[in-house]
């Protein structure tokens, strides 16, 4: 089973690729694929790639609400007993992966980036600490809850166009007497620049240790004429706006080049870049996963060469 | 009010890790462990509450945690009105290898936390190495309060806390959740302050950490680590190698090449 993720109007991405993922395992088990709807019913046009969509409808469920939502899985999953249930690792899977576990008493791999059926067995592949350790766990039980690093598999398989049977469950009484609202929703704010809509960027990461080093590869980005971006510790740190963070929990941009000074590669931070035309990584650790999906790479300290690269630039 | 600010240290991530020979776990004699970054943010954002309204934040770690006295040493340097070091009753399980488990990490804090009980329990949300979910809603979920996790700001408000939950791409909603309730933050309204060295020495001099035995939870249905291993890359980068203006002149080339530096 797999918990569809959606903004109301459309189903994400991420959804059609636990979806074609689901697919998988279930041919290989012999079972079926269901999705979990919460919330509006007409999506479920949406998610062909589904033998079934298990649908609640309630007015708490409209935009996602972690106690209601919450709750209405539990139901869910006790109605329909899945052997796994698959969720994103962002916020909502963050949100609920762990407390499902306790409250539904299944086993959860979080971070995955692999899942495979061996034996009749689970077994999932997490990346762990900063994407510098693989770790292959199994799942022990009859249950168990796995939450996926994004882009880890396909959508393809997942945007089928099947007709579903839609399977309506009711709504736990729990959703009347829940102890949270939602008070409002606020849209994205791309505030002074659209890191996204840029040629080149310069992103800094971890590596740069403090925010009085800040100044060195902004002058940099302001030789190059380019903006500044940055993984998501430097802007958690407060040394960078957040509309200025890519990755996972950021933006996605796709410039023709992106350099990249002491970012080291976490998952939640190549998702948000791995499509740029041209990735230059300079990290002093050389296992840095980032070498992995960058085009050039150097383990020079960039405080030696950030100065030389400004020299050389400015002529 | 008064808020609980569950802390720990994780490996330092600029440092390689080093996994034991068996290949099922990392290493701990050979690494630094720094204070996790979510756990920064959260203490700043229960210190935020304290300075607004005068909220009691107690900082409580694991005795089996490395580094921890310096972990709390710290957070009574930065404010925090007391620090509490849970240790097991009797070494069981899984305790005292080098990554406790979360579900284990949870039931210790939440029989701690069933005894002494807080408004509002404040954390990271995640840790670099939590494989087994992450600490809030697993602490949550045994305590059965609402949780609320991905947050980027708590401000309390009655007998309700007002806070910010973020979503990828930066949308977020403002949720009103029940005290008591557990948040987990991912960054706070401001950056961590900092605590002067002489002033954590100071903590460290005056004491002041309280134990805290607790009876061990009963195992539950963890994972199976069957192994570790480091990534393998599938591509691998060209590396440019040379002094760093060497490397610098490669680069320049590569921008020039596309137009991105004139001359």
């Amino acid at each position: 089973m797999v918990l569809a993720e959606h903004t109301g109007m459309q189903v994400s991405e991420g959804t059609y690729e636990l979806v074609g993922k689901a697919r998988e395992l279930a041919s290989a088990l012999g079972g079926m694929t269901e999705v979990a709807l919460l919330g509006p019913r007409d999506l479920a046009g949406q998610l062909g790639g589904a033998d079934i969509v298990v649908s609640v409808e309630h007015p708490a469920l409209e935009e996602y609400l972690p106690e209601a939502y919450e709750q209405a899985l539990l139901e869910v999953l006790a109605q329909r007993s899945p052997r796994l249930l698959l969720m994103s690792n962002a916020t909502i899977g963050l949100d609920l992966g762990a407390a499902l576990s306790v409250r539904w008493d299944a086993p959860l791999a979080a971070y995955v980036s692999a899942l495979e059926i061996e034996g009749g067995a689970v077994t999932a592949t997490a990346k762990i600490l900063g994407g510098k350790v693989l770790t292959e766990v199994e799942l022990p039980g009859e249950r168990g809850i796995v939450t996926v690093l994004g882009s880890a598999f396909s959508a393809t398989e997942g945007q089928l166009a099947l007709t579903p049977e839609v399977v309506q469950v009711a709504p736990p009484a729990g959703l009347d007497a829940l102890r949270m609202s939602l008070r409002q929703v606020f849209e994205a704010d791309s505030g002074d620049l659209d890191i996204s809509a840029a040629d080149m960027l310069v992103s800094v990461g971890r590596g740069i240790e403090s925010p009085d080093n800040m100044e060195i590869v902004q002058e940099l980005a302001d030789a190059l004429g380019v903006p500044l971006s940055a993984s998501r510790p430097v802007v958690d740190a407060g040394w960078l706006p957040k509309t200025r963070q890519v990755g996972q929990s950021g933006l996605k941009v796709k410039p023709r080049v992106y350099l990249a000074l002491g970012i080291s590669g976490a998952p939640e931070h190549l998702e948000g870049m791995r499509n740029a035309e041209l990735i230059i990584a300079c990290n002093t650790d050389p296992g840095a996963p980032i070498f992995g999906i960058a085009h050039y790479g150097t383990t020079v300290d960039l405080f030696d060469l950030v100065p030389e690269l400004v020299d050389k630039i400015r002529g | 009010m008064r808020i609980v600010v569950p802390m720990r240290a994780v490996p330092d991530l600029v440092e390689e890790i080093e996994l034991t020979a068996d290949g099922t776990g990392i290493d701990r004699e050979y690494l630094t462990f720094v204070l996790s970054e979510w756990d920064a943010q959260a203490l700043e954002e229960a210190l935020l509450l304290k300075d607004a309204s005068g909220a009691e934040v107690v900082a409580v770690g694991l005795a089996d945690d490395p580094e921890i006295d310096q972990v709390l040493y710290t957070a009574l340097a930065k404010g925090a009105d007391a620090a509490v070091k849970i240790a097991a009753a009797s070494a069981a399980g899984s305790l005292g290898s080098a990554v406790i488990p979360t579900a284990d990490r949870a039931a210790l804090l939440a029989r701690y936390l069933a005894a002494q009980p807080a408004d509002l329990v404040i954390t990271g949300v995640q840790a670099a190495d939590d494989l087994d979910g992450q600490l809030p809603s697993t602490l949550a979920a045994m305590l059965d309060l609402p949780h609320a996790s991905v947050v980027v700001s708590v401000e309390t408000d009655g007998g309700s806390v007002t806070v910010r939950q973020e979503f990828a791409g930066g949308r977020s909603h403002e949720l009103q959740v029940q005290m008591p309730a557990v948040i987990g933050v991912q960054s706070a309204r401001q950056a961590p302050r900092y605590a002067p060295i002489t002033r954590i020495r100071q903590a460290q001099q005056a004491g002041g950490l309280t134990e805290l035995a607790v009876s061990p939870p009963a195992a539950g249905r963890g994972l199976v680590v069957r192994r570790m291993h480091r990534p393998e890359a599938t591509g691998h980068a060209e590396m440019l190698t040379g002094s760093a203006g060497d490397v610098a002149d490669q680069i320049v080339g590569l921008l020039r090449a596309r137009g991105l530096v004139k001359g």
